[in-house]
């Protein structure tokens, strides 16, 4: 890869499936494979597609501490979320209708909530402390007699911090408040222990962790029971959850992605951590750069950079030979700041001038040196062409400039 | 090798289509992301959507991927449930499972009418008429049955509910790739598309939709799909799904000829065999689709012993398999129950032979006599 431009700093955004998942795949497509559909009851093909769904099961609750029973297949984290936050708002609407989230959680649980509105659900969404994780007082405060569901995402897509779940957790059993956890970026990143985890749902995505996209799933906790209203209908497959031939090759890839996470998570992320040092080590003497969300609670390949007085658009384009991000790529289209750096506190400016570097399974310690002397020099220059650089060089303080309308 | 004769339930990956899932599934970036990695992404994406919409005769403009067909018929179902103007539909008493429990579903905000059809299976110009009622806005009829292989006047069918001001559904995930089939020439305002039946991969499926049509989105978090379909794109699985529909416009007629000659040589065998009953027999059907039921038997055991004997076969959707409930589309064509549970639907594919065929006609007349023979002896015992 290190001989390759762009190089690829982007494995939050997606990261590519790894050649043994990738493998693994090809055997459950073809005549050639285990091709059935594991819906079939009445042949070897639909059972040896069946069990080769019920193997990447466990592979995937094994990863995570969870039952395999308790593991239900969908197409992805954003499919989850809206299963997880529609299905037990709809279920348990009668008990309550209002949800406490966060302001930095995935559009896929933001939009899911805004949908709930329209249906006539309230939703409180917190503002996370600076460094962008959640303070228990607060959420506590947040919670209502006829508070039904609390949804807080494991790791940040952009920022990277991890929540404390456990603590979380804690609270809301206490309280007998349900608990999402959306958990799209932290397999194999951060240890997940369901078992000892007071989360009744938790969503997971594949191509997060270098399987296939197109594929996730929900933990629907069994003890004690969770209940969903299904958001697909047809077939009741997944235990009536989620309707729709199970793609086998997909569960497969899934199955085979986290297995490998599990026995490689350690010396990976022990690997990433020493690249993200280094990366930040290169950078960290610049002037006017700042590191969104906390630094220590924050998994190994997450840095999200802010660089004064320089745009963050122009930066991306100056740094052509990166493949980064400003900050999510659902997001990416709009040139917006990133909602998660203003929930943060950050100014319009800091956040526009922000930088994710997502540092992967297949990322060098040349791809790092490269980009520091890359991101360094794009700085430089961009700074060099800024007025607001020169007047910030020059002592003026910026924000008590009153700026003429246009 | 088992030779298997279901691929009305799913088609193996045409190798072909795997030549072009597989340098996608190790490519890097997220079709949202604005770098290069992501926009090639993006442009595989646009080849795929342009190749669905060139089988079924459509503007890629109007096509919507979803994980399926069971996700692009909850989309149409609940997507246009969820518009305040839509608040009644009908559909016919013959779809699928994903057409029929999300339209049950939702009958709080949308009242459901069910559309008969005739003892072979159809639904006739005279019986939608019947089933529209005033405040009917949405109609929703399949191109061709998955049980029975029959096969719908789309056509017709639309222009009825055109007259009357109705949107118009139809899902084609088992007629695409089978027959022709035309969103444009059919007057359709939106279609259900599946790629495992057409030699893609699961897991990818597509919802045409008419630029008029007062859809809304079913899942939320995302502006992928022109909005429709919130969610990181499979991209592999859709590069595989446009391979899939290219080649199966390629190769439609020699696949239909041939899927043709081996139900012409089943049914024919099937004639010699007084116990057995093709259903819908007067129907136009699929090439590759042959559902009959044989006296006296169980459709269950009979499946069981076929596999023993390395055929895979079903005894209708998959979807419902494993139910002792005899099939609702067999109901709704007025079969006796008894009969229904006796049935057994073969779906041919491609890559079987005449061979194929003649297996199963053998394996059938064995499991009769021995049966047979057994029952004779048994009535002699006693």
């Amino acid at each position: 890869m290190s001989d390759k431009h762009p190089i690829y700093l982007d494995y939050s955004a997606t990261t590519p499936v790894d050649e043994r998942v990738a493998e693994k795949m090809c055997s459950y497509l073809t005549r050639e494979g285990v091709f059935g559909n594991p819906a079939s009851r009445s042949h070897t093909f639909g059972w040896e597609a069946e069990a080769a769904v019920e193997e990447a099961r466990k592979h995937i609750a094994d990863l995570v501490g969870a039952n395999p029973k308790e593991i239900v297949f969908t197409s992805g984290a954003t499919e989850s979320d809206n299963l997880a936050i529609k299905g037990v708002a709809h279920f348990y609407n009668k008990k309550g209708k209002h949800i406490v989230t966060c302001k930095t959680e995935h559009k896929a649980v933001l939009d899911t909530c805004r949908q709930l509105e329209r249906e006539g659900y309230e939703v409180t969404y917190l503002d996370p402390e600076s460094n962008g994780l959640v303070d228990l007082g607060k959420l506590e405060a947040a919670l209502r007699d006829d508070t039904i569901l609390v949804s807080i995402m494991h790791v940040n897509n952009e920022i990277g911090v991890i929540q404390d779940i456990a603590a979380i957790g804690e609270l809301c059993r206490n309280k007998k408040i349900l608990f999402h956890v959306d958990a799209a970026q932290s397999p194999g990143k951060v240890p997940i222990n369901l078992e000892e985890l007071k989360v009744d749902l938790m969503s997971f995505s594949a191509h997060k962790v270098y399987g296939p996209k197109g594929i996730g799933a929900l933990y629907v906790q069994r003890k004690p029971r969770v209940r969903l209203e299904a958001q697909m209908h047809g077939g009741g497959h997944e235990r009536g959850m989620r309707s729709g031939t199970l793609a086998t090759h997909q569960i497969v890839g899934m199955g085979e992605a986290f297995r490998i996470a599990r026995e490689e998570m350690e010396i990976e992320n022990r690997r990433i951590h020493a690249l993200r040092d280094r990366l930040w080590n290169g950078l960290k003497d610049m002037e006017e750069v700042y590191v969104n969300g906390d630094l220590d609670q924050r998994i190994p390949g997450n840095i999200n950079i802010s660089f004064n007085f320089v745009e963050g658009e122009s930066l991306l384009m100056a740094l052509k030979d990166l493949a980064i991000s400003s900050g999510s790529a659902c997001t990416s289209a709009s040139l917006e700041p990133s909602y998660v750096l203003r929930a943060l506190g950050r100014n319009d400016e800091l956040a526009h001038s922000s930088i994710r570097f997502s540092i992967g399974r297949f990322t060098t310690e040349k791809d790092v040196d490269y980009t520091i002397d890359h991101v360094r020099s794009a700085v430089e220059k961009l700074r060099e062409l800024s007025p607001l650089w020169d007047m910030y060089k020059d002592g003026i303080d910026l924000d008590s400039i009153e700026w003429a309308a246009h | 090798m088992a030779v298997y004769l279901d691929h009305n339930a799913t088609t193996p990956l045409h190798e072909d289509v795997l030549q072009a899932m597989l340098p996608v599934m190790q490519s890097m970036g997220n079709p949202s992301s604005l770098h290069r990695f992501g926009r090639l992404q993006k442009d595989t994406i646009e080849r795929a959507r342009q190749q669905v919409a060139d089988l079924v005769n459509a503007h890629p403009d109007q096509v919507v991927f979803t994980s399926g067909g069971t996700e692009a018929n909850n989309l149409l179902v609940k997507g246009m449930a969820a518009s305040a103007d839509i608040n009644r539909m009908a559909i016919s008493s013959v779809e699928h499972m994903s057409m029929l429990e999300p339209a049950a579903e939702i009958t709080d905000k949308c009242a459901l009418d069910y559309i008969a059809v005739d003892r072979d299976g159809r639904v006739t110009p005279d019986t939608l008429e019947q089933a529209i009622l005033p405040d009917t806005r949405l109609v929703s009829v399949m191109s061709a049955n998955n049980e029975t292989g029959v096969i719908q006047d789309i056509a017709s069918l639309a222009e009825i509910a055109a007259r009357k001001n109705i949107w118009f559904h139809t899902d084609a995930s088992q007629a695409a790739g089978k027959i022709d089939v035309s969103f444009k020439d059919w007057g359709v305002h939106a279609m259900t598309l599946s790629a495992h039946k057409l030699y893609g991969p699961t897991g990818a499926g597509a919802l045409l939709v008419d630029k008029r049509l007062p859809l809304h989105a079913l899942m939320h978090g995302g502006a992928q799909e022109h909005r429709l379909r919130a969610g990181t794109e499979n991209v592999a699985a859709i590069a595989g799904f446009g391979a899939a529909a290219e080649l199966a416009k390629k190769e439609l007629k020699e696949r239909a000829v041939h899927a043709l000659h081996l139900r012409e040589a089943l049914e024919q065998g099937l004639a010699q065999i007084p116990q057995a009953t093709v259903f819908a027999q007067n129907a136009r059907r699929l090439p590759n689709t042959v559902q009959f039921g044989v006296r006296g038997f169980d459709g269950e055991t009979l499946l069981m012993q076929l596999d023993r004997m390395g055929i895979a076969v079903s005894s209708g959707s998959a979807c419902t398999s494993g139910k002792t409930e005899p099939s609702h589309v067999l109901r709704a064509m007025g079969v006796p129950q008894e009969l229904a549970l006796s049935s057994v639907r073969v779906s041919f594919g491609k890559d079987n032979t005449i061979a194929d065929a003649e297996k199963l006609l053998q394996a059938l007349g064995e499991i009769i006599d021995t049966t047979s023979k057994s029952a004779v002896m048994m009535a002699a015992n006693v």
